[in-house]
């Protein structure tokens, strides 16, 4: 009898590959991306001054870096970024998981955040200034705005994702509501909240960006703003390609904390 | 001699008005000092809202439901429960799951250790004690629930189907396992299944209940010596006690399908 031919394991449904495959793969789309990109700017079909080519942003990059411009312009939104991320996580947290456990609260302030979560964050920038300048806090007060609203739901759902069945054993043990709800909830709804976490921080990430695009005096928002002045597109694509290497490396170095922290569930 | 369990016109319908569900009309019965009753019946018949009655879990309407004479007002100590869902924090490891509960029940460290792992050996665990749920088969997790539920001690067990989601396989070995420590240990326990041989294999009583509203509809004295070994699944008394308990839940079912009929 013949055996029969096992179908290409890349192709089937459910198939594992394996860690050097995955990044192997992951390294070639970017390999591919780039190579069209210098391609297309290294013949002149793309004008330098709509998209330069990779050496001319990299030479750009590289005269901030030599300056000190670079770090000062990413430490400062990086500063920003983690305070605004910070204050929004610690107020989300709590409201999160108690609209997620009692229906009361649910109700007092999930329709209000469903209706927030959907205005525009953009055009609470004009008002942000308003009530706050244009300091730092507009700032943390726009991540505030675009994220919170989004944690808090993303959170809320994490939490009704808790087993009824183990609130109940709880209940069997005779542990009071207060115990149930922080030895057996929360620590069942982690693995499920760090995720939201790690995906509103990329969030977080744009509105910092549209916040220092407005209204600010340092920041790598602003730098591209005053770029766009000067027809640096070089300088913008770079910053642009720069921010989008942090949130990878903080959506990685988050993955990573929380495959260390929730080993017990396995890899995912 | 006053019942460990007595449950008396316990009746509980779920939902309002045009969509109210009877699930249970004047339920009777009660369990012997370390009984071993069964309770099987079709699925939806309203076995399971009965024990998460008796487990404090689930209000009711009217009846009462008393342990040790005293009436249940909710969960409490005294009632271990085993749900079909294994319920093991996946955060903890086997003695982990077994540790929480001794802890919630007042015991503390060193004392809660010994009892945990003492429980484990127990179930044949031994040797598990530092894997996580998700590193145990099926049939071993429901063995550190089991465990977990008798470390603290309580006045009787509360089974829901525990093996219901266990291969056929695995299934008879818990029969076993759960039979062995029962006839050691001897603890008051309410089991529910709708395995008919698994019921009659392991119980004292079996109590089938009649479709929705569920009620007793009678209760088959299981008189086949102990210890209980598979080799009796053969033997015709047990054949006939199956036959016996198998034809009053079909009798149920019949009813049911010409219930439907008649509607159609």
């Amino acid at each position: 009898m013949q055996v029969q031919k096992k179908p290409n394991s890349l192709f089937r449904l459910t198939a594992t590959i394996t860690r050097g495959q995955f990044v192997g793969i992951s390294i070639i789309v970017f390999a591919l991306l780039l190579a069209a990109w210098w391609i297309a700017t290294a013949t002149g079909e793309v004008k330098a001054i709509f998209l330069p080519g990779p050496p001319q942003v990299v030479a750009r990059l590289w005269g901030l870096a030599q300056s000190g411009q670079l770090w000062q312009d990413a430490s400062i939104s990086i500063w920003r970024i983690t305070v605004g991320f910070l204050i929004s996580t610690v107020f989300a947290l709590p409201i999160g998981v108690l609209i997620g456990c009692y229906k009361s609260w649910e109700a007092i302030v999930e329709p209000v955040v469903d209706f927030i979560r959907y205005m525009p964050v953009v055009a609470f920038v004009p008002l942000t200034i308003l009530w706050t300048g244009t300091g730092d806090t507009q700032k943390y007060l726009i991540i505030w705005i675009g994220t919170f609203f989004q944690q808090v739901l993303l959170i809320m759902d994490n939490v009704k994702g808790v087993p009824w069945d183990f609130i109940n054993l709880g209940r069997t043990l005779e542990m009071r509501e207060s115990k149930i709800l922080m030895r057996i909830v929360v620590p069942s709804a982690m693995p499920g909240i760090w995720d939201s976490l790690r995906i509103s921080l990329g969030w977080a990430w744009t509105w910092l960006v549209v916040a220092e695009l407005v209204a600010a005096t340092s920041g790598m928002g602003y730098r591209i703003t005053t770029a766009q002045r000067f027809f640096q597109t070089d300088l913008i694509i770079g910053y642009i390609l720069l921010l989008g290497c942090f949130g990878l490396a903080t959506d990685q170095a988050m993955k990573a904390i929380g495959r260390r922290m929730f080993r017990y569930i396995g890899a995912r | 001699m006053v019942p460990k369990l007595s449950i008396s016109a316990l009746s509980k319908t779920f939902g309002e008005g045009s969509r109210a569900v009877k699930a249970l009309d004047g339920v009777d019965l009660a369990i012997g000092e370390n009984e071993f009753l069964s309770l099987v019946g079709t699925s939806g018949c309203g076995k399971s809202t009965l024990l998460s009655i008796v487990a404090g879990l689930e209000s009711h309407d009217s009846g009462q439901v008393l342990v040790d004479g005293a009436p249940v007002e909710g969960p409490g100590l005294d009632r271990g429960v085993v749900f079909q869902s294994y319920t093991l924090f996946p955060w903890l490891t086997a003695m982990g799951n077994v540790e929480f509960a001794l802890k919630a029940a007042g015991m503390k460290g060193k004392e809660a250790t010994d009892i945990a792992r003492q429980h484990l050996a127990l179930v044949g665990l031994d040797g598990f004690e530092n894997a996580y749920p998700r590193e145990l088969s099926g049939g071993m997790k429901q063995r550190v629930a089991i465990a977990r539920a008798l470390s603290y001690r309580p006045k009787m067990l509360l089974m829901d189907e525990p093996f219901g989601a266990l291969d056929a396989l695995t299934r008879h070995h818990m029969q076993e396992l759960l039979t062995r420590i029962w006839e050691r240990h001897r603890l008051t326990v309410l089991f529910i299944t709708h395995d008919v041989e698994e019921a009659v294999y392991m119980s004292d009583r079996v109590a089938v209940m009649s479709n929705r509203p569920g009620r007793i509809k009678e209760a088959i004295d299981i008189d086949l010596e102990r210890p209980r070994h598979y080799d009796m699944v053969a033997t015709p008394r047990f054949q006939q006690l199956h036959r016996a308990v198998l034809d009053s839940i079909r009798a149920e079912s019949i009813a049911v399908a010409q219930l439907g009929a008649a509607l159609a």
